[in-house]
């Protein structure tokens, strides 16, 4: 088992991906690269395949054609279980939280590690869990509590708990934010950079939330026509002419996340300087 | 190889007393050196972290809890250790509640037997309050036979009943087959084997008919209930149903009610059919009696009464088993596991309850005349 860290440029890199359901193709000619440490936000309308991408890059979904390259390690979809070294060094939140929902909270924490290092002692294991539920912000009595006594925010966050079990290299999350008030989807973002900053793990997210995007992703990118079309900061891809990106970002929705995130911008530039109104 | 993180101990001046640890400390490397960890005797000065490659929070945290618990200074650690240390520290947890199973007190084992008997009082409170709701939506029904789900009623009968047919079939036609073998084996010792046909068609018509069926739907459907109501209360469908003024009692119970109810007396008839062809299939080999004389000598041998036993006892088992299948599933409640348990609830008592009921039955029958 590799206790290396993985230290090239890019964790995850796709070439030439393509995947289809029977006739009907999802991916063709698909080229994703994503960078050792940042948070790559992954956006397309309903049915682009933003979750199918996730599960190819996890070995979930078989690959019709080309390559998927994930800690320097080729992902063979086709064999799923050959890749559990790997698989000991992502985690996943997936988008219903997938909790087992015979275990606890915390037993569903110690699953992984269980499963992975059985040398580690049961106290261990149990303190672990612990305080991987105090990172993910739940509280502490909630480690104790069955996923149906969980409410869908707390799901979630014990589902990133979870994820975090085996301190991964890399962190899957698709549409974390889905389904919370805008406040939990708020605090979860704060978390999943904090989280980030601390650890240092890279992030592949996917969703719809154009918050999120504006407030966490280093990086976004746009899946339409079956491919990756663009990848960059908001910035830079508000620079290109393509209709659906400026649709996306400059619709009425997307035009309220701006300013929001202008206001923020402002709000702290005021408050960095100090007596900065007054003068 | 997998590298393990490692530890020593260094004396130093004055009293100084440090624990040295190295290697990779991480979640892969750090088993064996937490459990000899906690083996160590302190008091320790300090901890020396210089020596050590990859830091996760795993490892972090073991570096924590032991300068906690020994009262040692942390000393030559990294940035990225330092940081996930501030992390885990920020989570310091109250002293650990130990959330366990309650030991097996004697005081641990009333209580067990409190909850089990007031469980048990609520598990009978809530089946009348069933009952009632069900007698309730009968009744609505037939005020309003307009609001009578027809097409779910026809699709129940035709899963219960329909698709019964070729396992009830076969299981009847050799269950008549070993009835008839194994009667002529013992009556030929009294050289009366043409009392096979008697045995044959009365206990198929009274008892092994009726009651072989009701196992099997028992299995089959009551099962099925159990489960598919069950997950339909997980996913919430059956609050769905309420919020839009669908009474779950009326589209999900009532046609499993119907159906099975009319469809075990039915299936019931025709596996004693079945098991007397069945005898009169291994007759013609083993007694050579010819088939069509079996069958004859059925039609003189078996009272009117004996059909009538079989089609009174059909309706009222499949009444149970559907009760203890809808029942039981409307009862699911949390996770998948209950689902699962429920549905074993519901097969044991339906089938619990049949084979009693039948007890009652076989008495009662024989009381009034019909022996």
């Amino acid at each position: 088992m590799s206790l290396e860290h993985f230290t090239g440029d890019f964790p995850i890199v796709v070439e030439g991906l393509k995947t289809a359901f029977g006739d009907h193709v999802i991916h063709e000619g698909l080229d994703l690269s994503v960078r050792r440490g940042e948070i790559l936000g992954v956006v397309g309308g309903s049915g682009t395949g933003k979750s199918v991408l996730m599960r190819a890059i996890i070995g979930l979904q078989p690959a019709a054609d080309g390559r998927i390259e994930v800690l320097g390690e080729e992902i063979a979809g086709d064999h799923a279980d050959d890749d559990i070294d790997i698989r000991a060094r992502w985690g996943v939140l997936f988008q219903g939280g997938a909790l087992f929902s015979t275990l606890t909270v915390a037993e569903n924490i110690e699953v992984p590690l269980k499963e992975f290092y059985p040398e580690i002692s049961p106290t261990l294991r149990r303190e672990i869990a612990r305080y991987k539920v105090m990172l993910s912000g739940l509280p502490d009595d909630a480690a104790d509590k069955y996923p149906s006594e969980l409410s869908g925010g707390m799901k979630k966050r014990a589902g990133l708990a979870r994820a975090l079990a085996m301190d991964p290299e890399l962190l899957f999350l698709d549409e974390p934010t889905a389904g919370l008030d805008p406040i939990g989807a708020a605090a979860f973002d704060q978390l999943t950079r904090e989280l980030q900053d601390t650890l240092g793990h890279t992030v592949f997210l996917i969703t719809h939330d154009l918050d999120t995007l504006h407030e966490i992703c280093d990086r976004v990118a746009v899946i339409a026509d079956k491919r990756v079309i663009a990848v960059g900061t908001i910035p830079e891809l508000l620079a290109l002419d393509h209709p659906w990106i400026q649709q996306y970002f400059n619709g009425p929705r997307g035009r309220a996340a701006q300013d929001a995130q202008a206001r923020v911008r402002a709000g702290t530039k005021a408050m960095d300087k100090p007596g900065g109104r007054g003068a | 190889m997998r590298e393990w993180a490692e530890f020593s101990i260094a004396e130093g001046e004055g009293g100084a007393r440090g624990v040295v640890l190295s290697g990779p400390l991480v979640v892969a490397s750090i088993g064996r050196l937490d459990a000899q960890l906690r083996g160590i005797e302190g008091p320790f000065t300090h901890i020396d972290l210089s020596g050590v490659g990859e830091v996760d929070t795993v490892g972090a945290w073991t570096v924590w809890r032991f300068a906690r618990d020994s009262g040692a200074d942390i000393v030559g650690a990294s940035d990225k250790a330092r940081r996930l240390i501030a992390a885990v520290h920020r989570s310091e947890l109250e002293e650990e509640s130990t959330a366990g199973a309650a030991a097996l007190s004697p005081e641990g084992m009333a209580a067990l037997t409190g909850k089990f008997v007031i469980a048990y009082g609520q598990g009978v409170k809530h089946f009348l309050a069933f009952l009632g709701e069900l007698i309730v939506a009968l009744a609505t029904l037939v005020r309003h036979p307009s609001r009578m789900r027809w097409t779910s009623v026809v699709r129940q009968f035709d899963l219960v009943g329909i698709r019964a047919l070729p396992i009830i079939g076969l299981m009847s036609f050799l269950v008549g087959i070993v009835i008839a073998q194994q009667g002529a084996v013992q009556l030929e010792q009294f050289g009366a084997e043409i009392y096979t046909i008697n045995l044959t068609g009365r206990l198929s018509f009274r008892e092994l008919g009726v009651l072989m069926t009701a196992i099997m739907v028992a299995g089959r459907s009551g099962s099925s209930f159990a489960a598919q109501i069950g997950t339909m209360k997980l996913t919430e469908e059956i609050d769905a149903m309420r919020t839009i003024g669908v009474s779950p009692m009326e589209a999900l119970v009532v046609p499993r009610v119907l159906a099975s109810t009319f469809m075990l007396m039915v299936l019931g008839f025709y596996a004693a059919i079945l098991s007397i062809i069945g005898g009169a299939f291994i007759s013609m080999y083993s007694l050579e009696i010819p088939f069509w004389t079996f069958l004859s000598r059925i039609q003189e041998v078996v009272p009117n009464h004996d059909m009538w036993v079989g089609l009174i006892k059909g309706p009222v088992f499949g009444l149970i088993i559907a009760l203890a299948g809808c029942y039981q599933g409307m009862r699911v409640e949390g996770n998948s596991e209950a689902v699962g348990i429920r549905t074993t609830v519901a097969v044991v008592q339906a089938i619990f309850a049949v084979i009693v009921l039948d007890a009652f039955f076989a008495v009662f029958f024989t009381e009034v005349g019909w022996g």
